[in-house]
């Protein structure tokens, strides 16, 4: 598998980061050494193996589904970029 | 009183509770190390009048008699860590001027035990990379150097502010986080103690999140019995960490008697690499000799999957990475990119990250989204996954004889140059973790002890790697190697 200009471009959308068209040629180069790499794990027989989700054999814990926590507003909205009336402010989303 | 800063924990405490000295001295002594520290770039935040309010507050607390251990010592943290009201970036411009409206549990936990905090520590951007020059604040200096150079060295990484502060006697410890080794891997470089604790031991929430199944915090230390100190005030279960373990933490401290007769001690073959410098392969099999002479049983093991570990975690943390690193979008905090007339949210979102996120980042971040697409999640991710657990199946197989504990070299070379990796692949700057990232796979223990310099003069390090919960049992082992090697070596102070 190999990624081309149009895969870099694809790739760089998926992962929300602008990247400038000259420099895609250069980014496909440098993803692909990477997967080069991985290419590697294809030599392992993983023929009936478990992926593995949790390193520690331990169920996620479960709890009452309550409200412990709250009225932060100040506290979640202080570092905001930009925070109008007890909200986030973004660009305008729907026309 | 000027060597103060030189102290261990363990003597600081004793000096402390004997009013030898005072918190606030110490305090002042490592303010004034750190403020003189600038060529070393190892401070990112210096927190001085807040270190002395604490000192203040600390020896008020022993004075009353009953204080924790931690009490009154002077500690660096990783700038991955939340600090209330102090910023805390992860060593990127994309959470340029965050400040945490929280701590972190284990920050949280340090000031409870009434440690003073002298500032945040440099590192490599959300924790991705193995020399520290990823970082936005621009890259760690070690203490070391080469024998007759001045070229400027690389502390590892990615806690390489760690390593270089605690090596270069600015503060008693520091927080490190290791993902594939970033805290093994400079500790080795740097001459110091660096524990990587069993996965769930310590809590990660308010730890700036890099690959959550591999992320864990520990301590990075002088000595290994302050690393089993420090390891007694941050360990434990936290119900805000799903992930943390709800059982019983010993006491590691106690724990370090020395005695090691009758303990088996693997030596893993996969572990000799073609091409590892003589130093090295040296270093490991004096190490096998001082267990030996201290009444170890030395076995040869096979952990036959790892060199497929480096290829694995390539996979996995990446992708865990895109998706941790999704939340930073320029609406909730940290840097958000201008906008030109007609452009929208998602300009707002791409422009923001291709601003704020390094070129490091960057490529794992794009990584990660890869093989997480459809078409691609089964080849590369699922695929990861299974060899994951074939990985950690190599060291149960193991541990199921009777080993208590595998010794390996800590990295596969001594600290190189800053700038000498620039404009290789970045593939070879991953092989920096090649002896790691094995134990973050397999969520176990590890620690690196230093154990002799090279022919140039610079530190290297031995990995001992435990079994699951088993820290105090690997500590002692490390404490035994550690009194065998009698490491003392100190940089000269050039800075």
């Amino acid at each position: 598998m190999s990624i081309d200009k149009e895969t870099a471009r694809r790739v760089a959308h998926l992962a929300r980061i602008e990247v400038a068209e000259d420099q895609l040629e250069h980014l496909a180069g440098e993803l692909n050494g990477i997967l080069g790499f991985m290419e590697q794990l294809n030599e392992v027989d993983v023929e009936g193996v478990e992926p593995m989700t949790s390193v520690t054999p331990m169920r996620l814990p479960r709890r009452a589904d309550v409200v412990t926590d709250g009225d932060k507003q100040g506290a979640i909205l202080k570092n905001a970029p930009d925070a109008r009336e007890g909200f986030f402010a973004v660009p305008k989303v729907v026309e | 009183m000027s060597t103060l800063n030189s102290l261990t924990i363990a003597d600081a405490r004793d000096k402390l509770r004997s009013k030898e000295i005072s918190s606030v001295e110490l305090t002042e002594v490592c303010n004034a190390a750190v403020a003189g520290s600038d060529a070393l770039n190892a401070f990112s935040v210096k927190t001085p009048e807040l270190a002395l309010d604490q000192a203040r507050v600390a020896d008020a607390r022993i004075a009353a008699g009953g204080a924790p251990d931690l009490c009154g010592i002077p500690l660096g943290i990783k700038d991955l860590f939340c600090t209330k009201g102090v910023a805390s970036q992860a060593a990127s411009n994309i959470l340029g001027g965050f400040k945490p409206e929280y701590d972190s549990t284990v920050t949280s936990k340090l000031w409870d035990a009434g440690a003073v905090m002298l500032g945040k520590l440099n590192m490599d951007e959300f924790a991705m990379g193995s020399s520290n020059e990823t970082s936005a604040y621009g890259p760690v200096v070690s203490p070391w150097r080469r024998k007759g150079s001045d070229a400027e060295l690389t502390p590892g990484g990615s806690s390489g502010g760690s390593a270089s502060a605690v090596s270069a006697d600015l503060c008693l410890a520091a927080t490190g986080t290791d993902t594939g080794g970033s805290i093994r891997q400079p500790a080795a470089f740097t001459g110091i103690v660096g524990v990587k604790p069993t996965y769930g031991r310590v809590s990660r929430w308010g730890i700036i999140a890099f690959a959550s199944s591999l992320d864990q915090a520990g301590p990075m230390t002088k000595t290994v019995r302050d690393s089993a100190i420090f390891m007694n005030a941050i360990s434990g279960h936290d119900a805000k960490d799903s992930t943390s373990a709800n059982i019983a933490v010993p006491d590691f401290e106690a724990a370090l008697t020395g005695d090691i007769r009758g303990k088996k001690i693997g030596i893993p073959k996969e572990y000799r690499l073609d091409g590892m410098p003589d130093e090295i392969e040296k270093l490991w099999s004096q190490g096998a000799d001082m267990l030996r002479d201290a009444g170890a049983e030395i076995v040869d093991v096979t952990l036959p999957h790892t060199k497929y570990a480096l290829p694995a975690y390539y996979v996995l943390a990446p992708a865990e990475a895109s998706s941790n690193l999704a939340r930073y979008d320029g609406v909730k905090y940290g840097h958000r990119a201008k906008l030109q007339a007609g452009e929208g949210i998602h300009e707002m979102y791409a422009r923001t990250r291709a601003e704020g996120f390094g070129k490091e980042v960057q490529r794992r971040i794009m990584i990660g989204a890869y093989v997480l697409s459809a078409g691609f999640y089964d080849a590369y991710y699922r695929r990861a996954q299974r060899v994951r657990t074939l990985i950690k199946k190599d060291f149960e197989d193991v541990y199921a004889t009777g080993v208590d504990a595998i010794l390996t070299p800590a990295t596969p070379s001594a600290a190189f140059g800053l700038g000498e990796m620039a404009d290789v692949d970045p593939v070879k700057m991953y092989l920096n973790d090649v002896f790691t990232v094995t134990v973050n796979l397999a969520g176990l223990p590890g620690v690196s002890v230093p154990a002799g310099l090279d022919s140039q003069g610079l530190p290297l390090g031995l990995q001992l790697i435990g079994k699951p919960w088993e820290e105090a049992d690997m500590l002692n082992t490390a404490y035994a190697l550690e009194q065998s090697a009698g490491f003392v070596s100190k940089a000269d102070k050039w800075w």
